[in-house]
């Protein structure tokens, strides 16, 4: 049972106890907050909000309005077009994520090209699919074939400053407590890799802990580990198999980073070993993994 | 080639603090080791790279305001590769300041049109060309595993390429050669060794010096291929004693260079500021990068310049030469005729980048991607004369009411860009015939 239900079947036997006054305010609170929590990508939108409205507002991380504006516009109806021409019910929660994800790492001479990184990523989703289940992290893949295309593109190093670095993994970390069930633990596998192999790096030459340390205050890194290589569709299906894939994307990118100077290299393993998903589930085969109830079927969402 | 030398030379860490000026300040630079006497006077006034990428292909040119005697300078610099004599060499000082000054911070100053009579803006530029002050401050079984690949002589220079199995045979042949290596080192000099660089050791020749008889120091250039797109800054913050300046002069052929493991952040510009600020521009500038540095808790790389080679407006300086681009590393742009570049064949872009760091707050080489950004920024700084004609149509009315206004923002620009004190801007404007406006 996903961790929501038990959330919600733990408040409604508070209600019971609290006096009838406290009741109704909780309802009326529960009420606006239940569709929030229902769905780990509800507050994942509004994580990734947030961190947008930041960088407008307060701190620049580099992202400009026009440009977020056309990738979250050209992520939407691209999954609108693609629903309706495969006929499968629109989801718009999915695509907006691999929007706002887009607009907080890509960055490009003209804006227009977060349109075409929009289209191709939800493109991929329906196109590149092996036994109707999508290959590739749709941003990811966008972000790798856009990069390959040196079409004007490059990617956000995402220093975001250390208060905002910490309070984005917190909320990163939070939102995956909530919904522990959905296979979130592949983030702490990527993330407690990613470190062990920078920090292993630094023993080896004999530098100093605050190198690895700055190494992972990379807001790219966050996003990529929150909500790229833990996109529970394109992730495999058993917590071996989770681990196995973390590590070695972890592993390839740590050596495309410091062996061949690739960056950003952490894209490009996961683009490179996503198909080795499908290897890893038929060895440690695992019921597939669908958004919330799988009201409906085969939606690529 | 590195003989036994006669006098002990001792490895100092150069310390750089900035200090903007609007007369033109003297050339400058390095990001290694700076070594001297011990009892030498060293002012190395700021270290400033030229770092020219194009593809792999990468040049480094040093330039340092090294105020010591010459012969006691030496530098010890990790590069990704093995250099050959045909790839190094030295560049006149005068290219690089060419460079500081078409890409320097600008003062602009407008006057403001008749209000009567619209149009006719009257502008003149200034750049600030030097920043800079600095100090510097001395820091402190033989030789295993270390070759000396090769001996070169390049001008003023004796060059040697050391590569090394392990930081101790490194650091007994770099002492015992005369170069004399701060306490903590090793270390850092262990980490480039793990990591296959080797090491561009360079000291002056003092025969060689004398013969060609210029009495200081040109930059020395090395150029090399390699996917390794950083600067290695872990040597010159082993004992440091504070913050160091480095301003890098990135040339490129696609657009804009930023760091890829540090926040690039663009300076402020653009504001208007009061007309005593043009007295002071020095100052002015220099408290501002204080407070931007302070901001951004010294964890910025700051972007004072990003332009088309190719033009500029308004101009601190002349756009530099086609051979002066080449000298530096440009050679991608295929003229190295002494006509002006204007871009025309294959274009060229610089980004003057700014930075203030030590061992806590860059505790990693700055790694550097190059954007397919080129959109133009510069560091521009307004100063607007007030229009001082009888005037007395409607319009001149209306535009004597705004003033006050003007000015006030004027003076809250100071203080945001600054930190100064709002009343001490506001006395300075008074004295210089601003008096209550600025309120």
């Amino acid at each position: 049972m996903p961790i929501s239900h038990h959330i919600r079947l733990r408040v409604s036997r508070c209600f019971k106890r609290a006096p009838s006054y406290q009741r109704e305010e909780r309802s009326v609170l529960l009420r606006l907050l239940r569709p929030i929590w229902s769905d780990a990508r509800h507050l994942q939108i509004v994580a990734l909000t947030s961190l947008l409205t930041i960088n407008f507002a307060a701190i620049d991380f580099g992202a400009r309005p026009p440009a977020s504006a056309f990738a979250v516009a050209a992520s939407l109806i691209t999954q609108a077009i693609c629903a309706r021409l495969t006929k499968t019910p629109l989801d718009l929660r999915s695509p907006l994520i691999t929007g706002l994800s887009l607009s907080l790492l890509l960055r490009a001479e003209e804006p227009w090209m977060h349109a075409v990184a929009g289209v191709i990523a939800i493109a991929s989703k329906f196109l590149l699919r092996i036994d109707g289940k999508h290959v590739f992290n749709p941003a990811g893949f966008a972000i790798v074939v856009l990069l390959l295309c040196s079409a004007g593109v490059w990617i956000s190093p995402g220093q975001w400053g250390a208060s905002i670095w910490f309070a984005a993994l917190l909320g990163f970390l939070a939102i995956m407590v909530l919904h522990a069930a959905r296979r979130g633990d592949i983030a702490i596998y990527f993330l407690l890799s990613h470190a062990a192999l920078l920090c292993a790096r630094a023993a080896w030459l004999g530098d100093p802990w605050a190198i690895p340390v700055h190494q992972l205050q990379s807001g790219s890194l966050l996003i990529f580990t929150f909500f790229m290589i833990s996109d529970p569709r394109t992730s495999p299906g058993s917590p071996l198999g989770r681990f196995l894939f973390a590590f070695a994307v972890a592993a390839l990118a740590h050596y495309l980073a410091f062996f061949v100077q690739m960056r950003p290299a952490l894209y490009f393993a996961l683009i490179a070993l996503s198909p080795a998903t499908f290897l890893i589930d038929r060895i440690l085969p695992a019921p597939r993994f669908a958004w919330n109830v799988p009201a409906l079927k085969g939606a690529p969402r | 080639m590195i003989g036994k030398v006669t006098s002990r030379l001792k490895v100092g860490v150069a310390l750089v603090a900035m200090v903007s000026q609007l007369t033109a300040g003297p050339a400058a630079a390095f990001c290694g080791f700076y070594v001297a006497k011990a009892d030498s006077k060293l002012f190395n006034k700021s270290s400033k790279v030229v770092l020219t990428r194009d593809g792999n292909q990468t040049a480094i040119t040093m330039a340092s305001d090294y105020e010591g005697e010459p012969k006691e300078f030496a530098v010890v610099i990790p590069v990704p590769t093995f250099i050959e004599r045909k790839q190094i060499g030295v560049v006149d000082t005068k290219t690089i300041d060419h460079l500081d000054a078409y890409t320097a911070p600008r003062l602009v100053e407008y006057t403001d049109e008749d209000p009567c009579r619209p149009m006719m803006a009257v502008a003149s530029v200034r750049g600030v060309p030097r920043p800079m002050a600095m100090m510097v401050q001395r820091a402190g079984d033989r030789y295993a595993g270390v070759t000396v690949e090769a001996s070169y002589d390049v001008a003023e220079y004796d060059v040697s390429i050391l590569s090394a199995n392990e930081s101790n045979g490194l650091v007994n042949w770099l002492t015992d050669n005369g170069y004399k290596i701060p306490d903590g080192a090793t270390a850092v000099l262990g980490s480039y060794i793990k990591q296959n660089m080797r090491f561009f050791v360079a000291k002056v020749n003092r025969e060689r010096m004398q013969l060609i008889g210029n009495g200081y120091l040109r930059p020395l250039q090395v150029r090399y291929e390699t996917a390794k797109f950083m600067l290695p800054l872990r040597l010159g913050t082993v004992n440091a004693n504070g913050p160091q300046d480095l301003l890098v002069y990135a040339l490129t052929r696609k657009g804009r260079v930023e760091a890829a493991n540090y926040r690039t952040v663009k300076l402020p510009t653009g504001m208007d500021v009061p007309l005593y600020v043009k007295a002071e521009f020095g100052k002015f500038y220099k408290a501002m990068f204080d407070h931007a540095v302070e901001r951004e808790n010294m964890r910025a790389v700051f972007v004072e310049y990003a332009w088309d080679m190719g033009w500029c407006d308004p101009c601190a300086a002349e756009p530099l030469s086609n051979k002066e681009l080449v000298e530096l590393g440009a050679r991608w742009i295929g003229d190295a005729s002494g006509t002006p570049f204007r871009g025309g064949g294959a274009p060229a872009f610089v980004t003057r980048l700014h930075v203030r760091y030590d061992a806590k707050s860059f505790p990693e080489d700055i790694a550097f991607l190059e954007t397919q950004d080129r959109e133009n920024f510069q560091g521009r700084y307004v100063l607007r004369h007030p229009w001082q004609g009888g005037a007395s149509c409607p319009a001149a009315q209306a535009y004597r009411a705004e003033l006050p206004v003007k000015l006030a923002k004027q003076a809250a620009n100071v203080v945001d860009l600054t930190g100064w004190p709002r009343r001490e801007v506001e006395a300075q404007m008074e004295n210089n015939g601003q008096a209550g406006m600025g309120r």
